[in-house]
């Protein structure tokens, strides 16, 4: 597989926490449009790939490659986010103290994120037309002048999933979208990440894999900073040396 | 509101200074016009204290650098224009021939010039600001180790300027002011003038606050304040917005400074360091932060306070300032700004049970 065609490219990445090594020359690679979802026992460095990807952390070794040729190491978190990697937390992190609408107008895509262009900026007709839009997405237009603190635990989950769709990135990472979630707001997050995924690459970190078979096409699973298994949700139940280090853990502690 | 203030600052205040007879129950006195004009210098400086801590949320325990900067700024031109009616006759000023400097330092020469005088007073604590934020938010130091660094920097500031080798007068700062523009400062037409200028420079200096908060980079500031992992995640850089109001509010501290020099007739060290630099902070505390209008009310409301107690109980004041603070933090978050809505969101309850009456949507900052 070459670099071409890709959407994110990760070679050889080596993320060292003073002698742990979190990533482990980590070869990893997501094609545009592609819904992947990482699985992987706690410690196995899956928030780390996410990290390495947005700019958080700085890998002490390999290649990280956006798109054709877009390199990203030494960029900052919000130099990434505008090349068009957007990224939802695992706890929601959203803007507690400004509204439901102020949240969305923020995160909005727009060519200037400086001082002076904020200062003097006012929204189009067609960028309302887009926040409204994403608010009728994620089921918020009557929390719409709300303060965001005071939403629930869904609903702010969802408000964060909505300000990253504003960003139009062309990659989303997102990190345990449906923890604390109800099983219908699980399902309902299952199925707007799948219509994202028609327009956009998405990278999801989950542990509930009833949720992993809702929406995977194609699971990736770390084990200490390594990729040891990638395929079909079928084939990596199937895979030994998986059953053994994450599934058969799972059944261990459900037995 | 912002008019009927403005109207009453700016009109009523001096009419009722120049036009009853200086027996009637309505004067207003010389001396309380300028105490009061004090006061309202200090609201500038605390309306950009409000914009750094109360919105973006960090903390600056520095103001009283950049409010000593303008200061001194304008104090050195309003020595260099005592000229020979020094105490010594000299054109230096006094402590330079005290100090037995007999040439003027090179750094005062500009401050002849009034100018150049009010121009440094702004731009030097913006450019201190300007360095001192770029190094200390591209390091993401923030939250109380900023509070720290700032006040280890008024401390730095305080000694610096407390010794006569810096030329600016050592512990006793810069004094015995003659005149300004010509005008003498001892009259009170003066006085009544640089009132007025200030209550100008204060109205300006809201609506510019005011303008920022309602634009979408003030939004950028309380987001910052709520998450600001979330805000480079938006793609905004923190630092360069944090170092903006960084900048903005070290301009406003040094325009304070300016207005408050001629007003008060002396600069000293004592003004800049870390003390004053704490209290400003209380200031904004016991507004209301996060309100503009909060931090307003607080700089004048203490300094009231503050003027009727040493009066009476002089050596009363520390504590109770501290007090004050502790009440504050403790029982009112919000201020004085946060029990006026909490008065106003009875009356609204009450009117709620009332027929064809709103509800009143969620707050919002």
């Amino acid at each position: 597989m070459t670099e071409h065609g890709s959407i994110i490219y990760l070679e050889g990445v080596t993320v060292d926490y003073d002698g742990f090594k979190a990533l482990n020359n980590l070869n990893f690679i997501v094609n545009h449009r592609e819904l992947r979802v990482v699985i992987g026992p706690n410690g196995a460095g899956k928030t780390t790939l996410l990290d390495v990807i947005s700019g958080k952390t700085k890998p002490a070794a390999g290649r990280v490659i956006f798109g054709k040729d877009q390199d990203l190491m030494g960029l900052r978190e919000y130099e990434i986010t505008q090349l068009g990697i957007g990224r939802k937390f695992q706890a929601p992190s959203i803007y507690g103290n400004l509204s439901v609408w102020e949240n969305l107008d923020l995160s909005l895509s727009r060519p200037s994120k400086g001082v002076f262009a904020t200062l003097r900026g006012t929204s189009t007709p067609a960028e309302r037309e887009e926040i409204d839009r994403t608010l009728e997405t994620i089921g918020l237009q009557e929390q719409v002048r709300k303060r965001a603190g005071s939403l629930s635990h869904g609903q702010k989950q969802w408000l964060e999933i909505g300000m990253v769709i504003l960003q139009d990135p062309e990659l989303l990472l997102v990190d345990e979208p449906v923890a604390g979630m109800t099983d219908e707001e699980t399902e309902q997050t299952g199925r707007l990440l799948q219509s994202l995924a028609e327009k956009h690459a998405i990278i999801v970190i989950e542990h509930d894999m009833e949720f992993v078979r809702q929406i995977a096409r194609t699971v990736t699973v770390l084990h200490e900073g390594t990729v040891i298994c990638e395929g079909t949700v079928e084939k990596v139940q199937a895979d030994d040396r998986v059953r053994e280090i994450y599934l058969g853990r799972q059944k261990v502690a459900h037995g | 509101m912002f008019w009927i203030v403005g109207f009453v600052l700016l009109f009523v205040l001096p009419i009722l200074n120049v036009l009853p007879p200086e027996d009637s129950w309505l004067h207003v006195s010389d001396f309380a016009l300028n105490r009061f004009g004090k006061f309202l210098a200090f609201a500038i400086l605390a309306l950009g204290l409000d914009l750094i801590w109360g919105y973006a949320g960090i903390l600056s325990l520095g103001q009283g650098v950049f409010f000593g900067i303008g200061a001194y700024c304008m104090g050195m031109h309003l020595m260099l224009t005592i000229g020979n009616q020094s105490v010594y006759g000299s054109a230096l000023p006094d402590f330079m021939v005290w100090n037995q400097v007999t040439e003027l330092p090179f750094f005062w020469k500009p401050f002849y010039s009034f100018s150049a005088a009010v121009l440094a007073g702004l731009l030097a604590p913006a450019c201190f600001a300007l360095i001192f934020g770029f190094l200390a938010f591209r390091s993401r130091i923030r939250g109380v180790y900023f509070a720290i660094i700032t006040q280890a920097l008024a401390l730095m500031a305080w000694l610096v300027f407390n010794r006569n080798e810096t030329n600016l007068g050592g512990t006793n700062g810069l004094t015995d002011f003659k005149a300004l523009l010509g005008f003498r400062l001892s009259a009170p037409g003066t006085q009544l003038a640089l009132y007025v200028v200030t209550v100008l420079c204060l109205g300006g200096a809201y609506a510019m606050c005011r303008w920022i908060i309602a634009s979408r980079a003030g939004r950028v500031l309380i987001a910052i304040r709520d998450s600001e992992q979330r805000v480079r995640f938006s793609g905004y850089s923190p630092a360069t917005y944090k170092l903006f109001v960084f900048v903005v509010s070290a301009v406003l501290a040094g325009l304070a400074g300016i207005l408050y020099v001629p007003q008060v007739g002396i600069i000293t060290p004592a003004q800049m360091g870390v003390l004053p630099s704490l209290e400003m902070v209380v200031w904004v505390a016991v507004g209301g932060r996060a309100t503009l209008v909060g931090a307003i009310v607080g700089a004048v409301g203490v300094n009231l306070g503050r003027s009727i107690l040493t009066n009476s109980f002089p050596e009363l004041w520390p504590f109770f300032l501290g007090g004050l603070f502790v009440v504050v933090v403790l029982l009112f978050p919000d201020g004085v700004m946060g029990i006026a809505k909490q008065v106003r969101a009875r009356l609204a309850e009450r009117a709620v049970r009332l027929p064809k009456t709103q509800a009143v949507e969620g707050e919002q900052v």
